[in-house]
């Protein structure tokens, strides 16, 4: 009952198909949106960190950081770019947000 | 191993089940806080395979930043949730059957997958032992030299994402009383006091 490599890829695949699944599932609600996105960054992270760990290679931890902090900083934006919104039209339904202009 | 092997499950367990209730909650603050617990196990995951340093940066920079900005902007905004809910049932088919699509395809490439041959030769920077360097030295000791550039771009976009964020949320509202420090100290008396000659039984008119 060893745990090896294809145990972590496939809890990362059912975390980044919950992901996809939760994009479909909250198609009004940016916020639940951006949370799914969050997951699916999360299993990609999880499949680096599980083959640097199985390969013994240091550079998919490397990597993993990069993503987490491109993530931080895409959650920041997108929450920024979501209050604007709200504070111009009153309501974060992705119906709405067809047109460019405020 | 068997304690790893139900340490993994146990981990593993919570993380997918709170996943789906990231989902599938009703209320976007519990959202937020099923996402923390299934950071946490994240974390709990990275540490059985020996990625400690990037465990406890999951921790601090997801449970502590962006789960906190997710919560925060969640609470600030005055939005009716029950409307936006609406056709959940409606979208629900769609989604499973791209859901288990994507699952199945997945699957597909999990089971027909095998490593390169030659994949333990061309490894870049074998981790050293841990008993010799931790992991975050031994992460620190690639990162600032061979990635340093890599590093400093990673810097450079948190700095951009940054102003990117102060710049669109600033704002000057119009009609708020704001205290102007320099001209209060420029205020002399001169110009504040002014002495009017009244006339007897004559009133002031301003």
């Amino acid at each position: 009952m060893t745990i090896g490599l294809g145990h972590y890829l496939t809890v990362a695949a059912i975390l980044f198909t919950l992901g996809v699944f939760g994009i479909f599932l909250n198609r009004k609600n940016v916020i639940v949106i951006l949370m799914s996105i969050e997951l699916m960054l999360l299993a990609v992270n999880i499949n680096l960190v599980a083959f640097s760990a199985f390969l013994n290679d240091l550079v998919g931890q490397v990597f993993a950081l990069f993503v987490l902090s491109v993530a931080a900083a895409e959650a920041a934006i997108g929450l920024a770019i979501l209050v604007t919104y709200f504070r111009n039209r009153g309501s974060i339904e992705v119906e709405d947000m067809s047109v460019m202009k405020g | 191993m068997i304690i790893q092997a139900l340490a993994f499950y146990l981990f593993a367990g919570i993380m997918v089940a709170s996943g789906v209730m990231v989902i599938a909650a009703r209320n976007p603050v519990h959202s937020v806080l099923f996402l923390i617990v299934a950071f946490f196990n994240a974390a709990a995951l990275f540490v059985l395979l020996g990625a400690e340093f990037l465990a406890m940066i999951l921790v601090v920079v997801y449970v502590g930043a962006v789960a906190v900005l997710f919560l925060f902007v969640v609470m600030m905004l005055d939005i009716d949730f029950v409307q936006l809910r609406e056709g959940f049932a409606k979208y629900l088919p769609v989604g499973a059957v791209i859901g288990l699509i994507l699952l199945g395809e997945l699957a597909l490439v999990g089971g027909s997958w095998v490593f390169a041959p030659q994949a333990a030769q061309t490894v870049k920077d074998p981790i050293p032992l841990f008993s010799q360097v931790p992991n975050t030295e031994a992460l620190g000791l690639v990162l600032y030299t061979k990635y340093v550039y890599l590093f400093q771009a990673a810097g450079l976009v948190l700095l951009v994402a940054m102003i990117g964020a102060i710049v669109l949320t600033l704002r000057r509202r119009e009609g708020v009383k704001r205290q102007r420090v320099a001209q209060q100290i420029a205020r002399n008396p001169k110009r504040s006091v002014e002495v009017k000659k009244v006339p007897v039984g004559g009133g002031i008119h301003s």
